[in-house]
């Protein structure tokens, strides 16, 4: 599974992809992030609020309840600030 | 059409190149954002705009149809700048042109208004205090939700 780190959350993070195979338990985005916060302080500080952290797999906005699939591209990232 | 870029573009040009030749067009509206030099009441040096490339096209493309959907727009631009800019410098373009001027500038503040909610950028600003990233604004998203019944 590839995931994408932009904006503030790719800076507290430390990197902008990584490639990741997490454990048949993480089925859903809301255990990815789970599952994510507990990689390191820079994933804790990145993922604390939820409510400012979005989400989009294979390139379309998805919940936290939207399952994930091997090879997925996984994408956090803050609300959007263009135009 | 869809375009991301790097690069200024000429507003004049892209409706010239849009409504060549298109006699069915009656109106044509076109939008125009600029980078600001202050920000909540702080001075703003430059800024830089990173996006996520491949899923803004999409989201781009995504916002055209759903604006042609709507009305009967005989062609539309949304043109998007990536990279860093200083105050004064064009950020976007968003150009409607319809057989007449009602579906134009309804379709022009649709597009504007969903591509600054669901377009996937982000500003950095330089100010003398430092960088920082700019928050999504509420009204940003009050004025995407007005068109969200129709």
């Amino acid at each position: 599974m590839k995931l994408l780190y932009f904006a503030w959350l790719r800076a507290k993070i430390g990197i902008a992809e990584e490639t990741v195979d997490p454990p048949p338990s993480v089925a859903t985005v809301g255990a990815l992030l789970e599952w994510l916060k507990r990689r390191g302080p820079g994933f804790a500080e990145a993922l604390k609020d939820l409510s400012i952290v979005r989400v989009a797999v294979n390139q379309d906005y998805v919940p936290t309840s939207h399952p994930l699939k091997p090879g997925d591209e996984v994408a956090l990232f803050p609300p959007v600030t263009g135009g | 059409m869809i375009r991301v870029q790097r690069e200024d573009f000429d507003a004049g040009a892209e409706i010239e190149r849009l409504a060549r030749g298109k006699h069915g067009i009656g109106g044509v509206v076109s939008f125009v954002g600029l980078v600001r030099d202050a920000a909540g009441g702080e001075r703003v040096g430059a800024m830089t705009l990173e996006h996520y490339p491949g899923m803004t096209e999409k989201k781009l493309a995504e916002i055209e149809a759903e604006a042609r959907r709507r009305w009967p727009i005989e062609d539309c631009l949304i043109l998007h700048r990536y990279g860093r800019l200083e105050p004064g410098e064009r950020i976007v373009l968003v150009i409607t042109a319809s057989a007449h001027r009602q579906a134009a500038f309804e379709a022009c503040e649709f597009l504007v208004d969903w591509l600054k909610t669901k377009a996937p950028f982000w500003k950095l600003e330089e100010t003398p205090a430092g960088s920082r990233w700019v928050e999504a604004r509420a009204g940003d998203d009050e004025a995407a939700k007005r068109w969200s019944a129709e």
